[in-house]
């Protein structure tokens, strides 16, 4: 493209500016959109090293697995690896349903569910368990304090789950009752596929 | 360089002036080496050396030591022990670069507490302070890193609260953390991002450790006075400073001699009093070691972390101005990250115009509470968090924050300092009185 001397933006002989300003706010657009596509191109280039970091295909993959849960007895529990992290399923007691069923809500920090399978519902025993009868508790085993493992069958204040990390005592619903943790323990996305298979994600 | 008049590199031989006139690389050298410094430093300015020897020397063992170690979760741990028992010296190798971060980490440590004390970090020499804050938690961030890489049970019960920290920001955290780990928890992704980052990282304070040494070699060191050293002319200037090489050279050497005996000790007669047992139990996603301590070089900060229950006034009403945005868990985050960035600030937070805690004894006392209260938030840190220990961490950080958010403002205004020498010269005669004058 030829330019003609007087859009070089330089003032000769004494000619008036007006014409450099034309020629500047055409550069200013030839700025603005070389460095438009510029970041447009940088932010493309630094996205493949960011999203990296984030979990691969084959961690995702592993994201729904199924519990064989034939032969756990009432009073005890089975930790099984999911998604990374334990899940505790305990088959509760009488007692143990009992005493989590009429523990008032306003006694509990935290006043909602964390149930995934139960979105927006409050803590109350009913709403943790994954059947009516409240005997199936299937949680994660993560404490959601800084994420150590809560030790279970009964350890406590409140006969549930204990965390030795930094002392949060759960019950036996596995609500938070005392100490540093904010939640209750996580309840994820789990169902009966039969009686005796329970499906996780 | 520096801004203390003294003599130049003068290339004498034509190859020097050839080399001086394409690159006075000989000039640069001459200079940092010979830079005039405070003849009256004392033995609390040897930490640097330390430092900087250390810092080579972990990077000379961690590069051979990543010829024989396997980041992956099948294999690390196994690979440690391979190091350990089979490759020549691997023990040596392994314990010198476990031991290796305690030391760096006491040299860091009394080398703050030195600035903190004689006031180096007031002008001109915040850039200098700043710097050296942003090296010590690039130190902490590979210490944390590098304590992962054996793939013990504390390695990966560490691993796993300090990554919890990220997951307690509100609304990003939990993607945060997973985008750290490169899953929902701590596994081989983990481990393989954690040893590239943990070898990058040294190079990183090099580089800052360079910046550091540029700064205060701009500005002068500062000594135990807090006096600056007089810069009207070269005559004056030498009244008051001696070359660094061969005077403090020498004398740095002998003080790291001294350290490296005890060192020394340590690597060969108790290598394992710094560490813990649980890490030579190789990682278990499914259960967590009972007493789950950081290195005793976090414990400070992790007594801090855990002092901020939500029993405590101040975080209930933080959660009530937020609307419940800021729980325990993040205000603990905030707190710990916050106790070092009040520090980092502390150029602008004291006030006093005179430099040196030697001249200020109100200052003295509350310094000295204030090393106290350091020690005593790494015991607490080692010390389960319930009973009486709870709000003894509380009270530790109080002090802390009030330390330097309250006592160091008011300090400046309210505190009668005693008089300070007129000259470095005139306070080094008074110790030393000079010869010709007996």
């Amino acid at each position: 493209m030829y330019i003609q001397p007087e859009h070089s933006g330089i003032s000769k002989g004494g000619r008036p500016l007006s014409h450099a300003e034309d020629t500047g706010s055409r550069r200013d657009f030839l700025y603005v959109a070389t460095a438009t596509t510029g970041a447009v191109a940088v932010g493309a280039a630094v996205w493949p090293l960011v999203d990296q970091m984030n979990p691969s295909a084959d961690v995702q993959a592993l994201s729904s697995i199924e519990i064989d849960i034939d032969g756990i007895e009432p009073g005890t529990q089975i930790t099984k690896k999911w998604r990374g992290k334990p899940v505790f399923i305990r088959r509760r007691t009488a007692e143990e349903i009992e005493a989590s069923r009429n523990t008032p809500l306003a006694d509990l920090p935290d006043q909602t569910s964390q149930n995934d399978n139960k979105f927006e519902s409050d803590a109350s025993d009913e709403n943790r368990t994954l059947d009516e009868a409240g005997e199936w508790l299937v949680m994660i085993g993560v404490c959601t304090h800084l994420g150590c493992i809560p030790i279970g069958d009964g350890a406590g204040d409140f006969g549930g789950w204990f965390c030795p990390c930094h002392g949060s005592h759960y019950d036996a619903a596995g609500r938070i009752r005392k100490g540093p943790a904010p939640l209750n323990l996580l309840v994820p996305t789990s169902e009966f596929l039969s009686d005796t298979v329970i499906k996780l994600g | 360089m520096s801004g203390i008049p003294h003599d130049h590199y003068e290339p004498k031989s034509k190859p020097e002036k050839w080399l001086h006139k394409r690159l006075p690389i000989v000039g640069l050298a001459y200079d940092t080496l010979m830079i005039p410094t405070p003849k009256n430093l004392n033995w609390m300015w040897i930490w640097g050396i330390v430092l900087a020897f250390t810092l080579v020397l972990q990077i000379v063992t961690g590069i051979i030591l990543a010829m024989h170690y396997t980041p992956n979760i099948t294999l690390a741990f196994q690979s440690v022990e391979h190091i350990m028992r089979d490759v020549n010296y691997g023990w040596l190798l392994r314990y010198v670069h476990m031991n290796g971060a305690s030391l760096f980490f006491i040299a860091v440590y009394l080398h703050i507490f030195r600035g903190l004390y004689y006031g180096s970090y007031k002008a001109p020499r915040e850039v200098t302070w700043i710097i050296g804050m942003l090296i010590y938690l690039a130190m902490m961030a590979t210490g944390f890193l590098g304590y992962v890489l054996p793939w013990g049970q504390m390695s990966f019960w560490g691993a796993t609260v300090i990554t919890g920290l990220f997951g307690a920001i509100p609304g990003v955290g939990e993607s945060l953390q997973a985008w750290l780990l490169g899953g929902p928890a701590v596994d081989n992704a983990t481990l393989n991002r954690f040893f590239s980052l943990h070898y990058l990282l040294p190079f990183v304070i090099v580089a800052l450790v360079a910046l550091h040494i540029w700064a205060f070699h701009t500005t002068g060191n500062s000594n135990p006075t807090g006096v600056e050293v007089r810069r009207g002319s070269k005559e004056d200037a030498e009244k008051d400073t001696l070359p660094f090489w061969p005077y403090f050279v020498i004398k740095d050497l002998y003080a790291l001699v001294v350290v490296l005996i005890v060192f020394a000790a340590v690597v060969g007669f108790m290598p394992n009093y710094l560490g813990h047992p649980d890490n030579y139990i190789m990682a278990d996603p499914l259960v967590t070691p009972p007493h789950i301590v950081p290195e005793w070089y976090y414990l400070p900060f992790y007594a801090i972390l855990r002092a901020f229950t939500a029993e405590v006034w101040v975080v209930q009403f933080a959660s009530f101005i937020t609307g419940g945005i800021v729980d325990a868990k993040f205000f603990g985050v905030v707190a710990m990250f916050g106790s070092i960035f009040v520090m980092a600030l502390v150029p602008w937070l004291d006030t006093s115009k005179v430099r040196s805690g030697r001249f200020r004894p109100a200052f003295r006392f509350f310094f000295w509470l204030f090393a106290f209260d350091f020690m005593f938030l790494m015991w607490l840190g080692a010390m389960p968090a319930d009973g009486p220990y709870a709000s003894l961490a509380l009270l530790g950080s109080a002090y802390w924050f009030g330390y330097f958010l309250v006592i160091l403002p008011l300090l400046g205004l309210f505190e009668r300092p005693t008089a300070v020498p007129e000259t470095i010269e005139a306070d080094f005669d008074s110790h030393y009185p000079p010869k010709s004058a007996e």
